[in-house]
């Protein structure tokens, strides 16, 4: 009997449903130990900035899509993780130095996330509107909305369980998402990637970049069409710098505890307050 | 038959009175300063008044005041307790309503119509709907317990100066923080006022405290360690300088910023109504309202109506003494403002606007600008993307509603809209598609203490009013 070579997996970015390579032609090497383990695409800023074009594109269609649809495609997307449990605990083993017993249980947490926030997809306007008494006659009532295009820069480490803690509530309520992953662990977010194209999730709402975040990060914070970002994987030396150049179109920047979970939603919404005369 | 003519039905001044010269309220006490600084009607050039340019040193002091006023008796104080100050002073500015409408309007130029219908009934109306929420913070939806800031630095503009104070003072009492506030530098005198407000109502010295001057004093609250929360209205140019200021320090801020708000007029609309907002939404307060509808949508088959008798509505404007009861149209607030008023209206013209304004006489003294619309506008011209802050409309058409909305929200702004249809799922669906925070629907520029207020984009960050405003006063809640 032969000993059969592996097909190993090409790891390419995810923009607007598709997967190509950086354009800028760039990898970098990720190894486990001294072993080799993949050369995932290094995104340059023209990579993000096609992200943005899409996230822009696909944000309006994503927002009017209704919630309970939103919500059935958030936990289709925990359908299909579920199925695909044991190649996330491979490579979340290879790359985090954790027992595969630990990385089993960062997958469950990951797939139980999404099926948390899929629920809130319908109860977001209740739990976060509000119909206002205004001393006058007017009908005066206040929704929730999604702010648009989020910049999120994933956590290093857990590099599922982060990437989903942060994309999650950003895509639940209508916003779309450019995702910067995880630079050391960056393989489950390519992955990931592939779980998104087969959920229904439409192409563009959600991109994925891999490469050095350092390096994309100041150009997502500058960026005029990017509305808010999580920041929460940066560097905490990093996060003045961003948020100085957020400013630049007042982009509402956030980075949050772990222990965060609706603030993650309530962050990515904007309140907006609509007046109708009353009268006949 | 001639038009009846109004004779003139001027306000009394006699009710307020105006001291010389102006200190700090700091600690419950007013301190002389030291530099002071002209303040003017704006309407005829009279100095009302001097006010102190503050200090650094006088900013620390405030500060120092706020920061001992809450860690001794407001975080200490049962919020039952707090919410009574509220009420009281809530009570004594509607007992001194006239005497707080005179001396804004002496002091902003805007018609006494206005301040005493509009700016200072919504002042009273903020402290009594704020007071209630200072017991009841645990079903505000922002956990068990939430707690204050500490002490807000609150600096406001100079459009609605008490009604500015009013939307900050109050939500930031109510969560049970302590507040600096610096007021415009051109409006002071009514923040001045409210101090001896505070003082009647015996709220304990240190919750607020007064720094008045120019940008430098706003720049020395922003910038200061002992403060832990900036509350903001102004312009977008500053909110940005804020936002830069406090990326390093992790300040939490709410900055309630410029717009460039569509009133959008569809071809079904009651059209005489859709005039008076038109007029509302536009010449309400000189146009110098963020939130004001300074781009007007004309669907194309109502467009030569529609300007028609808005022509015919400006003519009827009164433009003049704002103390004078029928005045609509008051005083440009500072000779800087109507410098910048007048020279994009040149640009308006320049650019190839057509500009109209109705035939009436501008006062000798003073600052003043007639309410202009320009035609023949498309949205490169400068006058349809730049905030004016006056007197001045942008007419622009459209369509289709799809065009509409890409029209509408063509802005980097997006703090207001206005929708005028008599069909019910147009109205919802413009509401829907529009990228503002506050939409008024057959109506425009109304305001209440609950509703929440603020700007999409580049128009703010947060709101002020209603359930979603307080929380920009407690800690974790300005991330809703």
């Amino acid at each position: 009997m032969s000993n059969r070579i592996d097909v190993r997996k090409t790891y390419k970015l995810f923009i607007n449903g598709q997967f190509p390579r950086s354009e800028s032609g760039r990898v970098y090497e990720i190894k486990s130990g001294k072993d080799f383990v993949a050369n995932p695409s290094q995104a340059s800023r023209k990579d993000m900035r096609d992200a943005v074009t899409a996230a822009r594109a696909a944000q309006p269609g994503w927002a009017n899509a209704t919630a309970y649809n939103r919500g059935q495609i958030l936990y289709r997307i925990a359908e299909m993780l579920e199925g695909r449990t044991s190649q996330f605990v491979e490579e979340i083993s290879l790359l985090e130095k954790v027992t595969s017993i630990q990385a089993k249980a960062q997958v469950k947490q990951s797939i139980d996330q999404w099926v948390w926030y899929a629920g809130w997809a319908d109860k977001i306007a209740t739990a976060f509107g509000s119909t206002n008494p205004v001393a006058g006659p007017y009908y005066n009532f206040t929704i929730p909305e999604p702010m648009g295009v989020v910049g999120i820069l994933a956590p290093e480490k857990p590099s599922l369980l982060g990437l989903v803690n942060c994309l999650a509530p950003v895509l639940v309520s209508g916003n779309t998402a450019v995702l910067v992953a995880s630079q050391s662990a960056p393989l489950t977010a390519i992955t990931f990637a592939e779980v998104l194209a087969t959920s229904d999730l439409p192409a563009g709402v959600c991109n994925i970049l891999t490469g050095i975040k350092d390096e994309i990060a100041p150009w997502m914070a500058s960026h005029m069409d990017i509305n808010a970002m999580d920041i929460s994987g940066a560097a905490k030396k990093t996060q003045p710098a961003l948020r100085e150049a957020g400013a630049d179109n007042l982009k509402r920047i956030f980075s949050f505890s772990d222990k965060a979970k609706t603030q993650r939603m309530t962050s990515f919404l904007e309140a907006k307050t609509i007046w109708h005369t009353i009268g006949i | 038959m001639s038009n009846f003519e109004y004779a003139p039905a001027p306000e009394s001044r006699a009710v307020v009175s105006i001291d010389p010269a102006y200190g700090l309220f700091i600690n419950g006490k007013f301190l002389p300063g030291k530099s002071h600084f002209p303040t003017i009607n704006p309407a005829t050039g009279e100095k009302l008044s001097k006010i102190t340019q503050s200090t650094t040193a006088d900013v620390n002091k405030a500060v120092a005041a706020a920061r001992g006023a809450y860690v001794k008796t407001w975080s200490k104080m049962p919020p039952a307790e707090r919410a009574k100050y509220l009420y009281r002073i809530a009570r004594i500015l509607q007992e001194r309503a006239r005497e707080f409408a005179v001396l804004e309007t002496l002091d902003n130029g805007k018609p006494i119509r206005e301040s005493r219908d509009v700016d200072v009934p919504l002042v009273a109306a903020h402290f009594f709907y704020h007071a209630g929420w200072a017991d009841k913070l645990q079903y505000a939806g922002f956990g068990e317990a939430p707690k204050a800031h500490g002490v807000v630095g609150a600096i406001i503009p100079w459009n609605f100066p008490l009604l500015m104070l009013a939307w900050k003072v109050a939500p930031a009492l109510a969560t049970g923080n302590t507040v600096v506030l610096k007021p415009a530098e051109t409006t002071s005198l009514t923040a001045l006022l409210f101090a001896q407000v505070c003082q009647q109502a015996e709220l304990p010295a240190g919750v607020v405290n007064i720094v008045t001057g120019d940008g430098k004093v706003g720049a020395a609250l922003v910038n200061h360690p002992g403060v832990d929360k900036i509350a903001f209205t102004g312009s977008t140019d500053v909110g940005k300088i804020i936002a830069r200021s406090v990326a390093h320090s992790g300040k939490s801020v709410t900055l309630e910023l410029g717009g460039k708000g569509a009133n959008i007029v569809f071809e079904d609309a009651a059209i005489d109504e859709a005039v008076e907002g038109i007029v509302n939404g536009i010449f309400f307060n000189q146009g110098h309202v963020c939130c004001a509808g300074s781009r007007l949508l004309l669907q194309e088959g109502i467009h030569d109506e529609v300007l028609e008798k808005l022509k015919r509505r400006m003519s009827q404007l009164r433009l003049g003494d704002p103390m004078d009861k029928n005045t609509d149209i008051g005083a440009i607030n500072s000779a800087e403002q109507l410098a910048k008023i007048t020279s994009l209206a040149q640009v308006g013209v320049s650019e190839g606007g057509e500009s109209w304004s109705p035939d009436c006489a501008l006062p000798v003294n003073g600052f003043w600008f007639k309410p202009t619309i320009f035609t023949g506008v498309t949205q490169a011209h400068r006058i349809a993307r730049e905030e004016i802050f006056g007197p001045v409309l942008s007419v622009l058409t459209f369509r289709t509603p799809q065009e509409a909305m890409e029209k509408a929200n063509n802005t980097p702004f997006g703090l207001s809209a206005g929708i005028w249809s008599e069909k019910g799922s147009r109205v919802l669906w413009a509401s829907k598609h529009l990228q503002a925070g506050v939409i008024w629907a057959n109506t425009f520029n109304k305001f209440d203490p609950t509703s929440p207020f603020g700007g999409y984009k580049e128009s703010g960050w947060g709101r002020e009013g209603g359930r979603h405003g307080l929380g920009a006063y407690l800690k974790g809640g300005d991330h809703e």
